[in-house]
């Protein structure tokens, strides 16, 4: 490296794209994330399940490794409940991702009064909530959809197009699925640590809002012998979602379309506490 | 600014100001509570105004705020820094925000935080800075993509008496350097006084006074103290006919000299009186004078 001039020199360079200016924020953002070790262990024991299921497909078009283990042939059957389980499994691992690397993305900014620095530059409030955003949404579609589409690749290389054509519903299932619960994930974090401004507290209330949330619900339909309690319970909408899309039986307390509604209503809840603290400076009036 | 207001719910906190700024380097003064972090807050863009309107550099604070924030750096009055971030990788994300390109970012990030005297200290995290240290990272990232215009918001707050004297060095050196103009915000007369060429005090929203401070000062050189011997009824006779005004107590005389009358005739009346001056003082309005006076108006 040079060695810097100690005076003042002005700028006459060029400047980046201004649609651009999110990504940095997105690049500085992931870096700090993957400098802790345990979120970085947590990021990898995320693949350990689509490992597994890609071979459980390997092992389901591999009818003579099945005899020599002694299995029947039909054992691994390879269905919408198959992508519906994974959906599942990867769902609460991008859960407790989110629930260890939400709170910290907007947390500190807020906690050091660093909103102002941001936007007294060329930078809007909604390139930021991008710029912080577009972290979770891509550090959770690696474990969500892009696996789901990987696997369902395999499965429809090994047992054929026909399958494929036939089965190609699950494929968008398994992309709209993912993308509706990373949204509700980021928002809820994003929100919530914006409100708390203290990233342990917000990850704690994370989990709470998930957990005790069922609680609630059960609660509320247990005293007032109702089913509207499922609406407090985002576990339960997502799961009635799930199961609607990807065909799978199940009794639902609610109906999907208003599950649907609920989630789309807890998305705009978010978004609106996030843009009413993301601001360079709050007014208390 | 043209009759701008603005207006926090029933409290309008910025009453129908109207001036055009045009100074190198403008002092913001006013109490707490007049007005002048809400004034910043509002040119850039933090804030609606409720009436009228201020452009920057002709642009309008309303429509075309990307424009004025692109040629703006702002070193804010409150803590503002990512504790974890280290100080060079800081500056150089605030410079890539603003549009430098990651390499230049990079090495205007250095070039800053040598400039402000953080060069041993840049791969530190900001979180284990000391209060001035801090201030003068903040001074690092509203200079790093070198703006035209550099507002700073009491930027000697908390600082002890060496680390004020470096930071006041530090803003005169940019306001000599003639590429940016300077807003400073404070209540701390003396550091507008040191660093500031225009004053715009604010009061209750309003604005109380605007005025150049060279102007001001050279108005005020004729304000003189003398402090005789052997001075008499005649001495004073002599110099009021030269149309100055005079008030004496004991051997001390204070006078506003005439237009036309300078320092050398009183020296020849006191010679031709055998008048000895034992001092002589131009008494000139500090900037503290000019508050007061525009508190009181």
């Amino acid at each position: 490296m040079a060695v810097y001039r100690r005076n003042y020199k002005p700028y006459s360079g060029g400047l980046t794209a201004t649609w651009s200016r999110w990504f940095v924020l997105f690049r500085y953002s992931r870096r700090n994330l993957f400098r802790s070790k345990f979120l970085t262990a947590l990021f990898v024991i995320c693949f350990f399940w689509p490992l597994i299921c890609l071979c459980m497909i390997y092992l389901a078009h591999s009818a003579s490794f099945l005899q020599q283990l002694g299995l029947p042939t039909g054992v691994l059957s390879i269905d919408n409940k198959f992508f519906y389980t994974f959906m599942w499994v990867q769902g609460v691992l991008a859960f407790l991702l989110t629930a260890f690397t939400g709170p910290g993305l907007i947390s500190p900014d807020l906690a050091n009064g660093a909103l102002p620095l941001y936007f007294c530059r060329p930078f809007s409030r909604v390139e930021y909530v991008l710029g912080k955003s577009s972290v979770l949404a891509i550090l959770l579609s690696q474990i969500t959809w892009v696996p789901g589409l990987v696997l369902f690749i395999m499965q429809a290389s090994l047992a054929g197009p026909s399958w494929a054509w036939s089965n190609l519903w699950i494929a968008g299932s398994l992309v709209i699925s993912s993308l509706i619960w990373i949204a509700i994930l980021s928002l809820l974090a994003m929100a919530l640590s914006a409100w708390v401004k203290w990233r342990i507290v917000a990850g704690a209330l994370l989990l709470g809002v998930m957990f005790f949330g069922g609680g609630f619900a059960l609660a509320i339909n247990g005293v007032m012998r109702t089913e509207s309690g499922h609406f407090f319970d985002i576990f339960y909408l997502m799961k009635t979602v799930w199961n609607a899309m990807f065909q799978v039986d199940a009794d639902h307390a609610i109906p999907v379309a208003q599950a649907w509604i609920a989630l789309l209503v807890y998305c705009t809840i978010c978004l609106g506490l996030l843009m009413r603290k993301v601001r360079a400076y709050e007014v208390i009036k | 600014m043209q009759g701008l207001s603005v207006r926090f719910g029933n409290r309008e906190i910025l009453c129908g100001m109207t001036a055009s700024l045009r100074g190198r380097s403008i002092g913001l003064l006013g109490p707490n509570g007049a007005g002048k972090s809400t004034l910043i807050n509002t040119l850039l863009g933090f804030y609606k105004s409720s009436a009228g309107s201020a452009r920057v550099f002709g642009y309008d604070v309303g429509t075309e705020i990307r424009k004025i924030r692109g040629l703006v750096g702002y070193m804010p009055e409150n803590d503002a820094f990512i504790s974890k971030m280290s100080a060079v990788s800081f500056v150089q994300m605030m410079g890539e925000l603003s549009g430098l390109p990651s390499e230049m970012a990079l090495e205007r990030a250095h070039e800053a935080l040598f400039y402000v005297g953080l060069a041993e200290a840049r791969y530190r995290p900001l979180g284990t800075y000391s209060l001035g240290m801090k201030q003068l990272a903040k001074l690092a990232q509203a200079i790093v993509h070198g703006p035209k215009l550099l507002i700073l918001d009491e930027p000697t707050n908390g600082l002890d008496p060496s680390a004020r004297q470096r930071m006041i060095r530090m803003i005169k050196d940019i306001r000599d350097g003639k590429e940016m103009r300077i807003v400073l915000c404070s209540h701390l007369l003396r550091d507008v006084e040191d660093t500031c060429d225009e004053v715009l005090i604010l009061k209750q929203g309003r604005i109380a006074h605007y005025s150049n401070l060279d102007e001001e000062r050279r108005a005020n050189k004729r304000f003189l103290e003398l402090e005789t011997y052997g001075a008499n009824g005649d001495f004073t006779e002599a110099i009021e006919k030269l149309g100055c005004e005079c008030a004496v107590t004991a051997n001390r005389m204070k006078m506003i000299l005439a237009d036309g009358v300078e320092t050398r005739d009183i020296y020849r009346l006191a010679a031709e009186r055998q008048v000895r001056i034992r001092r002589m003082n131009f008494r000139r309005d500090t900037l503290e004078d000019i508050f007061l006076k525009a508190m009181e108006s």
